[in-house]
């Protein structure tokens, strides 16, 4: 967990794709595949507040708990279920 | 057990205030709604096209009866409240339903004034206020011919117009010698009366009514003067009065309206009241921006977050009827302190007129040609001093500094299948059925739903435009007072004036000391306020790399695809065959598929991946060239063009110029980018008089110039002043870029910022006091021994960072 820095993400590569982790400021960690629902831009390198991201390339703001676009904006992107045991974090790659 | 609300009155006010109270605290009351109307609560705004037949009930319903539902909201519609009780906190109504509440909100609206003529309750008499009134004067247009109207104002003349189009022979009976007398002058009415003559309408000015003729069914109206017109319908539009029946009935004091404080609260703490039934600090209101400006501060305090305050509305007027463009604003009379400027064109329909006092606009009246209603709005209510634009003010802002998008500039003339939004291909068609269809009211909502104006903003006049045509005189500003972001209210004066004061020097410090609503705030105020606090402590404050955009936080501009592109140093726009070769090999090397130059005298490799960076900046290190800040709010670059160094026609040495400014000025962080240009003649070859700051040499030493930008919207500089020497350049440069540092607002570029404050304020800054210049200089060069290392080289050769150019994990 402390390889990712607070209110930060880094990105794990699946053969599936890149999948973003992110950590908030209470130190929950959230995976997400690393890409908007809008135009697939990487979430991994945007601005993280609260339980949200916002995608650097147009500012949709995406909720980290369930991958939906906070409205007026719609859309979804995959959530990987995420666990965290003595400071390691287990990430579940079969999408949720 | 939750606590009890209800609301008596169903309308936009009243509804309002819910839908903000649920936003912010959608668990905290059991919620009960009267409304005497047997609807949900519908669009009152837009009964005018319904009238006309333009629209129907079910296109103007803002929320239906499923929404009360999904809400669980009680809703009583068509039930009259005729008592409250406030030692029991109950109230009845007319067919014995009694409910008791914990708090009450009063939204009663207002009633229209009915003259007290013989024959005023005859059939066939009618108000413009709701559905029911619309419904009789749909049938009244069927059966019968002949409308009256009485009432030259806003309401009568849309009433009128909408009876004209249903095809009935319509008289507007007006007391006043010319019409909408609150808010037009002598000239625009007149221009008014002749345009809606052409279009049919009869008039009768100065008309007392005397008496409405017929024995069961209205047959016709009679004038002091004896004078008869025959009418099968009559409608009052006289005005409107605040219902304040249910609230003097249970002894809340009432004035003209419900007496409310700045929190919305009546003489009872426990009843609130908003919209056209209150009255606050001696002002009642009848339009629905400041109604709901009002729900927003209601429910902040039904909510208990205590807070927000209501500090009264300045408003402004435009007449929905179509094809007329209408605007005003303020005290557009004047008296003998004030000054007029005026244009009148009558063959092409266009009049403005503007009272300025003491340079300051007081009130605006236009006709005809209305986009920059709003920005003259904006300056009157930002009591803006005008004088350095005053010449050109009546041209509008399209016509400032330059010529200006090229865009349309007239709504109105627009057919719904052309482009408003060219950045996010919005058409006029889209933005009008997100205004119709989702209830929109004010430019931010249209932005959320449609993207229109979201991106480079400068359709706004025209999406402003839409909206003021759509929905026509009630249409609902942007606020004067723009707090930095959703976290906050407070605007970015006054959080950069307190970082200073209390010396706060992190993000966590000012969001706890200023009191943020979300703790670690959002994409819009987390980069402000890490540029705030790092221009103000320089040295002190910590970069927080966290609240950067990713282009800052990684030294390169992300592309559409994820990967980034890479621009280095080009000292003044000179470069040499080492450097050439380096960026070749780099490029060869990295695979990377496009090398382009820029507009900005640079080269642009464009395309390459993220964990490629570091190595690609470490070649480039290695040839001596360091990080061109092309993905900053930062000094981008200096052009130049080859002066008297080669030039036949230069005059100084332009290339040296550039270069010293840019070893001067690279590696500061600015608002937004910062752009420069030095050329050596008036021939301007490197473009100079577009720039933040541009310098043209002339024989007798160089001109400086300020504020300039060739983006959107065209403005070419301001002159600053005229100075000798290279080091007074440097001087002069420093100093207006310190002061553009200390004082514009994060993401507002020189050319705005410079029309904000006013090129008098910059040059007494900057040119005028000796002593302010050399201190603001000394403050710049201070700060750039803390800005100016390279920060390729942090991360390529020190290692810096090095999480961001690395994957967690690769699991393939």
């Amino acid at each position: 967990m402390e390889d990712i820095p607070r209110l930060g993400a880094r990105v794990v590569r699946t053969e599936a794709g890149d999948v973003a982790v992110f950590r908030t400021a209470g130190d929950e960690i959230f995976a997400l595949r690393d890409q908007c629902p809008h135009k697939k831009g990487p979430l991994s390198q945007g601005i993280i507040h609260g339980k949200r991201v916002t995608c650097p390339l147009h500012n949709w703001v995406i909720e980290l708990e369930n991958g939906q676009a906070v409205a007026p904006d719609e859309g979804c992107t995959g959530v990987y279920p995420v666990k965290i045991e003595a400071g390691k974090v287990l990430l579940g790659l079969k999408q949720a | 057990m939750k606590e009890k609300l209800i609301l008596i009155g169903n309308g936009m006010a009243g509804v309002r205030t819910l839908e903000e109270l649920l936003k912010i605290a959608p668990d905290k009351y059991d919620i009960t709604v009267f409304g005497a109307e047997p609807f949900g609560n519908y669009n009152r705004i837009l009964l005018s096209p319904v009238l006309s037949g333009e629209k129907t009930i079910d296109d103007i319903m803002l929320n239906d009866l499923p929404w009360y539902e999904e809400n669980n909201i009680t809703l009583h519609a068509g039930k009259w409240v005729t008592e409250i009780n406030r030692a029991r906190r109950t109230v009845r109504t007319a067919d014995g339903i009694e409910e008791n509440y914990d708090r009450l909100l009063l939204a009663t609206g207002s009633n229209p004034i009915i003259l007290p003529v013989p024959g005023k309750d005859l059939e066939g008499v009618v108000s413009f206020r709701d559905i029911h009134d619309v419904d009789a004067m749909l049938a009244a247009s069927k059966s019968g011919r002949h409308a009256v109207v009485i009432g030259g104002g806003l309401l009568g003349l849309e009433a009128a117009n909408g009876l004209r189009q249903q095809g009935m022979e319509v008289t507007v009976v007006h007391l006043m010698d010319t019409l909408m007398e609150r808010q037009l002058d002598r000239p625009a009415a007149g221009l008014l009366k002749s345009a809606l003559e052409a279009r049919g309408l009869n008039f009768l000015m100065e008309a007392r009514t005397e008496a409405i003729l017929g024995e069961e069914r209205v047959k016709g109206v009679r004038f002091n003067d004896g004078l008869e017109v025959p009418a099968d319908l009559v409608v009052m539009a006289v005005g409107i009065r605040p219902n304040t029946a249910l609230a003097e009935q249970a002894g809340l004091y009432c004035e003209r309206g419900v007496l409310v404080n700045d929190t919305m609260q009546t003489y009872d703490p426990r009843i609130y009241a908003v919209g056209e039934c209150v009255q606050h600090r001696g002002a009642t209101y009848g339009l629905v921006a400041p109604l709901f400006e009002m729900a927003k501060v209601c429910a902040n305090h039904l909510a208990h977050l205590g807070y927000a305050r209501y500090e009264g509305s300045v408003i402004s007027t435009k007449l929905k009827v179509t094809g007329i463009d209408l605007f005003s604003a303020g005290d557009f009379h004047g008296d003998e302190t004030t000054e007029d400027i005026v244009i009148k064109d009558a063959a092409q329909g266009i009049y403005k007129k503007l009272v300025l006092k003491d340079n300051r606009i007081q009130g605006a009246v236009l006709y005809g040609d209305t986009i920059d209603g709003s920005w003259y709005f904006q300056l009157m209510r930002e009591g803006t001093n005008v004088s350095d634009f005053r010449d050109q003010l009546l041209f509008g802002q399209g016509h400032l500094g330059d010529s200006g998008h090229s865009g349309q500039n007239a709504a109105s003339a627009m057919s719904d299948d052309m482009e408003v939004c060219g950045c996010n291909g919005v058409c006029k068609g889209d933005v009008v059925n997100a205004i119709t269809q989702k209830g929109l009211f004010t430019l931010e909502d249209v932005r959320a739903h449609t993207k229109a104006s979201s991106s480079c903003g400068s359709c706004t006049g025209l999406v402003e435009q839409i909206l003021m045509s759509t929905l026509g005189n009630d249409y609902s500003e942007t606020p004067a007072r723009k707090p930095l972001c959703k976290c906050t209210d407070y605007t970015h004066e006054e959080v950069r004036h307190t970082i200073r004061e209390h010396h706060l020097t992190s993000i966590p410090d000012v969001m706890a000391y200023m009191e943020w609503r979300n703790s670690d705030g959002c994409h819009v105020c987390r980069p402000a306020l890490n540029y705030y606090l790092i221009s103000t402590w320089p040295g002190e404050a910590r970069d927080d790399y966290q609240s950067r955009f990713i282009n800052e936080r990684v030294h390169a501009n992300i592309q559409k695809d994820g990967t980034y592109s890479v621009v280095p140093r080009m000292w003044g726009g000179l470069t040499n065959p080492a450097e050439l070769r380096a960026i070749a090999d780099v490029a060869e090397k990295y695979a990377i598929p496009t090398v382009k130059v820029t507009g900005g005298q640079r080269i642009d490799l464009l395309g390459v991946k993220k964990e490629d960076l570091p190595a690609v900046w470490s070649d480039l290190n290695k040839a001596g060239m360091v990080s061109g800040h092309a993905y900053g709010k930062s000094l981008r670059t200096v052009k130049t063009c080859v002066g008297s160094e080669w030039c036949r026609f230069g005059t100084q040495a332009s290339m040296g110029m550039g270069v010293q400014l840019e070893k001067m000025a690279w590696g500061s962080w600015t608002p937004h980018k910062f752009k420069m240009a030095v050329s050596g003649c008036p021939r301007n070859c490197a473009e100079a008089t577009i720039k933040d700051f541009g310098v043209v040499a002339v024989d007798s030493g160089w001109e400086l110039h300020v504020g300039g930008n060739g983006g959107v919207k065209v403005r070419a500089t301001d002159l600053l002043c005229k100075v000798k020497t290279e080091e007074e350049v440097k001087e002069y440069c420093g100093a207006f870029l310190q002061l553009y540092r200390e004082e514009g607002h994060y993401l507002e570029r020189t050319a705005p910022w410079i029309e904000r404050v006013g090129l008098s304020y910059v040059k007494e800054k900057v040119v005028e006091d000796e002593e302010s210049r050399k201190a603001l200089y000394a403050r710049f060069l201070e700060s750039q021994k803390f800005a100016q290392q390279d920060p390729w080289a942090e991360r390529a050769a020190e290692q810096v960072d090095r999480h961001e150019f690395e994957p967690l994990k690769e699991v393939v």
